[in-house]
């Protein structure tokens, strides 16, 4: 059990600190007036919300593991 | 149960592409006096070879009220069908068993995996969402969550919270969320690790049907999930974005499948029994999440990562990535691959040997023994003439199980015991 305690701890940490990093680095990001690639509907998040709640529910019922992008949430995942 | 996949997939499209042909017949009227509307509608084909078939199909609503509210609904309805493992093992003679229920038996031919028949469902599934930005650097969102299919119920609450800062390059959620399930199997629940009984081992229906309410638990029983996330999004350039997720996730109640069984074997690999199977009670588990998204000239691509890891000893790792590359401003196609890789839960075992004390907890049910799986997908979308969007997107998704180091006795070593999934996913979308 140790092992599979420390291991995600380590990685959460490793995880973290690079988020972190990216967090206080004020080089990071762009103007205002620099985020036209991120005004395209291609380039949000969200924009094939329904292709991934739809492959959520696949691999939910299908594998061991879930959740990451979102919250892996209760339900059934029979079959 | 054959499969001729390309039957099957031509007229759950054909069924689709009337649907929403339809359907754009109403919202070209609506469309022009309700521009903050937004809806989006898919129906989904996702069928087995040999084995599980479904169909789902999906709508979500948005109504924006000003700038500042968002109102998100959506609907759900499924329906599966089809065989599914069992978790028995292949034998060399036919094998014979007691449905779910109790009521019937199915029987299985010799050399084969042992599928059960029974599967058949209708799943209805709610949600609504609720967000609000309060002002340029704080957003909320609250929602709530409900589905029903025959032999289980799960209702949820979920909340969250935004905040951005650094002129809105950088964006730190915090999101949280409740459900309660409550299972009720149909034929009740088996009794931990009980064995299966037999209607010829009995004289009459009411000594069998008293020997089988033996291994049946009377009511239902609940199952608890508290999940909460945090989560990082950072635009890196003009061109590039990063999001990093940490997940924790808590389980506990009822988690055992009670439609799934192991082998008990002798030395010779001989079936001797069949029992039902028992998982934990409590499950903690943790998932990081690492996605960058990209901006080129005439495309978009995503890659990501996630380890995910749990008290239960699952580990897998995730890769993943979409490729849109737009051929016009009214027409794209998309490359989707995914790569999956799982280690077994600790009390995953493929049968039980029966010179064995039985175990408090064992399941031979693949989905979370060692397994790889892929998927290779393509979509194509189409913006139309009056703005509304058409997408169809057809999947392959390959499951590949594996030996979690079982030694195979006897007879056992003539089967294929982890045999792959195959799985056609296909779907028409419609947006307007």
């Amino acid at each position: 059990m140790t092992t599979v305690w420390n291991r995600p701890f380590a990685k959460t940490v490793v995880a973290f600190a690079i988020a972190s990093s990216l967090v206080g680095c004020s080089s990071l990001g762009v103007q205002p007036w620099e985020k036209d690639q991120f005004a395209r509907a291609d380039m949000a998040l969200n924009s094939e919300k329904l292709d991934l709640a739809l492959d959520d529910h696949i691999y939910f019922s299908k594998e061991g593991t879930s959740g990451g992008r979102s919250l892996a949430g209760g339900g059934c995942g029979c079959n | 149960m054959q499969l001729t996949t390309t039957q099957t997939i031509a007229s759950a499209l054909a069924m689709a592409s009337c649907s929403l042909i339809g359907q754009q017949a109403c919202a070209v009227e609506t469309q022009s006096t309700q521009d903050d509307w937004k809806v989006d509608a898919a129906i989904m084909y996702y069928g087995e070879q040999e084995r599980v078939q479904a169909a789902e199909v999906i709508g979500n609503v948005q109504k924006a009220f000003g700038d500042s509210s968002l109102l998100d609904m959506k609907i759900v309805v499924d329906s599966l069908t089809g065989a599914s493992a069992s978790g028995a093992v292949a034998q060399a003679q036919s094998q014979t068993f007691t449905r779910p229920s109790g009521k019937g038996e199915y029987t299985v031919k010799a050399g084969d995996t042992p599928l059960d028949d029974t599967f058949h469902d209708t799943r209805v599934q709610l949600s609504a969402n609720w967000q609000e930005v309060l002002n340029q650097d704080w957003t909320t969102n609250i929602g709530v969550y409900g589905s029903k299919e025959f032999d289980y119920l799960s209702m949820g609450l979920n909340a969250g919270l935004e905040r951005s800062f650094n002129k809105n390059n950088t964006t730190l959620a915090l999101s949280a969320a409740f459900t309660n399930d409550v299972v009720d199997p149909v034929g009740g629940r088996p009794v931990a690790m009980s064995q299966m009984v037999f209607r010829d081992n009995y004289a009459t229906d009411a000594e069998y049907q008293a020997a089988f309410d033996q291994t049946r638990l009377s009511g239902d029983d609940t199952k608890q999930t508290s999940d909460i996330m945090f989560g990082v999004t950072q635009i890196l350039n003009r061109n590039w974005l990063m999001q990093a997720n940490y997940g924790l996730s808590s389980v506990s109640g009822y988690m055992t499948d009670p439609y799934k069984i192991l082998s008990e074997v002798d030395i010779n690999g001989q079936t001797q029994a069949y029992r039902y199977e028992n998982r934990p009670d409590s499950r903690l588990k943790h998932s990081v999440f690492v996605m960058t998204k990209g901006a080129l000239d005439s495309a978009v691509v995503d890659f990501s990562y996630r380890y995910s890891t749990d008290d239960w000893d699952i580990q897998s790792h995730t890769l993943e990535t979409h490729y849109r590359y737009n051929f016009s401003a009214s027409l794209y196609g998309q490359l989707h691959l995914r790569y999956y890789q799982q280690q077994a839960a600790e009390f995953y075992r493929p049968f039980l040997l029966s010179d064995e004390v039985v175990p408090e907890y064992a399941s031979a049910d693949y989905r979370i023994g060692d397994m790889t799986a892929y998927t290779v997908g393509l979509k194509f979308g189409q913006r139309l003439s009056n703005g509304h969007e058409m997408s169809y997107r057809l999947e392959y998704y390959q499951q590949n199980p594996d030996n979690n180091g079982t030694q195979l006795p006897g007879q056992l070593q003539n089967f294929d015991l982890f045999p792959s999934v195959k799985a056609i996913v296909a779907q028409v979308s419609y947006s307007f």
